[in-house]
């Protein structure tokens, strides 16, 4: 784990802290900085900033450092933060709102995998309206680590073929079009 | 009893068994489980990481068919129970939802599987339909992150400490431990993009399941079951220390207990939980 480094003089960025506010509908400076969301995280151990340093940063519109550190991706959702924090602030909402914004807007993420993992995921809703895990995971593997990746996974794949939990042929929606016009109508643009 | 189902994508595939095991148990509970017409990927984890209102809108599409229904709505799986509840309390706010038409009702419950069993059905019901109690077995009962949290979604009463799946276990007659782990994360989603992060989760918890005193994990979740099973033999490679602790879904348990035919389900398990069940005099 690396400690933060807190710079001596920030100066605030207000206009920022409340773009986060706006799109998450969350109250950042409710956050009284208890720690009670960074005690009960599973996924510190992995975090290059605390989840309740990620509420001070944002606070003072910091947005950058966030945008730019591990924590956002390592975040498990696991909405153990959003059930302890007493001011009723979804910290795994404004999780999810920075991931987002570094979808649309960069910078790059530092765990590239993850989103590559969710775009393989949503990918294969676009197509067939239901997740069909062998495609979604074989793209995955292919656009993270390439063809080698692909066949270092060879072995679980069959594993899980011989243990019939491999569906052949995925599931055709008929309200398939709905689904595309739900992409077409929500996903912002960056 | 009728009531609409909702089994989502992973009980077509790597929680096969889920599925399977859900259908049998239905049947001798007299349970009539009506499988939402078309239904689609609730989104998931990928639809709130990417974009709130394509999260909220996959999900909804659900409840619009539910709607049309009428009937309580039963969900196996944690990850889409947690969506199609979420988009439930958008919709009670009186918020609109992409793709959902004012005429939306929302005149049913979204239960959990487990929670729907053990408040729905009944203890009575379930001890009458045992044959053979699961005497001798002594599992701990796990129930991950989203069937509980965050309760503001969830309605949980105690999101820490829910008691549904050892409330069953019981009553099929094993001897349930208690352990304080039942809600903690097991990181199902960093299986296959962070294993580094996801095996010390999965290892702990199975290190506690062992402290408890546990010869066995029951859960009530595609994703869990599917970290907890099928990452021992590495988990077991990488530390040295021999890791085989058989995870069920409740589901197979009951089916079990009420004399059913399980074996098919078993050897779908990356831990074969037979041998433990024959030592036992259960198989």
């Amino acid at each position: 784990m690396t400690a933060i480094q807190t710079p001596q003089e920030v100066i605030p960025q207000l206009s920022l802290r409340r773009k986060v506010e706006e799109l998450s509908g969350e109250k950042i400076t409710a956050c009284f900085q208890c720690e009670k969301c960074t005690n009960g995280c599973p996924v510190t151990f992995a975090m290059d900033i605390m989840p309740h340093q990620v509420l001070r940063l944002l606070g003072l519109g910091q947005i950058e450092e966030v945008l730019l550190s591990d924590t956002i991706w390592v975040c498990a959702s696991c909405e153990m933060c959003a059930t302890r924090c007493p001011n009723d602030i979804s910290i795994a909402h404004i999780m999810d709102t920075m991931r987002q914004m570094s979808q649309r807007e960069g910078p790059k993420a530092s765990q590239k995998n993850v989103p590559i993992f969710h775009a393989a995921f949503l990918g294969s809703i676009r197509r067939f309206g239901r997740v069909h895990e062998a495609f979604m995971s074989v793209e995955f593997y292919l656009r993270s680590s390439g063809v080698s990746g692909l066949l270092q996974q060879a072995g679980t794949g069959l594993s899980m073929f011989n243990h019939g939990k491999i569906k052949i042929m995925p599931y055709r929606l008929l309200g398939n079009r709905q689904v595309r016009s739900i992409f077409k109508r929500t996903i912002k643009k960056g | 009893m009728p009531v609409s189902y909702y089994p989502g994508c992973s009980l077509e595939g790597t929680a096969r068994e889920y599925g399977e095991s859900t259908l049998d148990i239905a049947r001798v509970l007299g349970i009539e489980l009506k499988e939402l017409s078309d239904w689609s990927c609730c989104g998931a984890s990928s639809g709130h990481i990417t974009d709130d209102s394509l999260a909220l809108a996959l999900a909804a599409r659900n409840l619009g068919i539910a709607d049309t229904v009428g009937l309580d709505l039963v969900v196996p799986c944690a990850a889409c129970y947690s969506r199609l509840k979420t988009a439930e309390k958008r919709l009670r706010s009186g918020r609109a939802i992409v793709g959902i038409p004012d005429t939306y009702q929302g005149n049913y419950r979204i239960m959990h599987l487990s929670q729907f069993l053990w408040e729905d059905i009944g203890e009575e019901t379930i001890r009458q339909h045992v044959k053979h109690p699961l005497d001798g077995l002594s599992p701990v009962c796990y129930y991950g992150c989203l069937i509980t949290r965050p309760p503001d979604v969830t309605g949980a009463v105690d999101p820490d400490n829910p008691e549904s799946i050892d409330n069953i276990m019981t009553a099929l007659g094993a001897d349930v431990r208690r352990w304080s782990y039942k809600t903690d994360c097991c990181g199902a989603s960093h299986m296959l993009t962070l294993p580094q992060v996801a095996i010390p989760m999965i290892q702990k918890l199975l290190d506690m399941a062992e402290e408890a005193g546990a010869d066995s994990i029951v859960v009530g979740c595609p994703m869990c079951y599917t970290s907890l099973d099928s990452m021992q033999e590495t988990i077991s490679q990488e530390t040295g220390h021999e890791y085989d602790t058989p995870i069920f879904f409740i589901t197979e348990m009951m089916g079990l207990a009420f004399g059913e035919p399980v074996d098919k389900h078993l050897g779908r398990h990356s831990v074969d939980p037979r041998p433990l069940l024959s030592q036992k005099g259960l198989l």
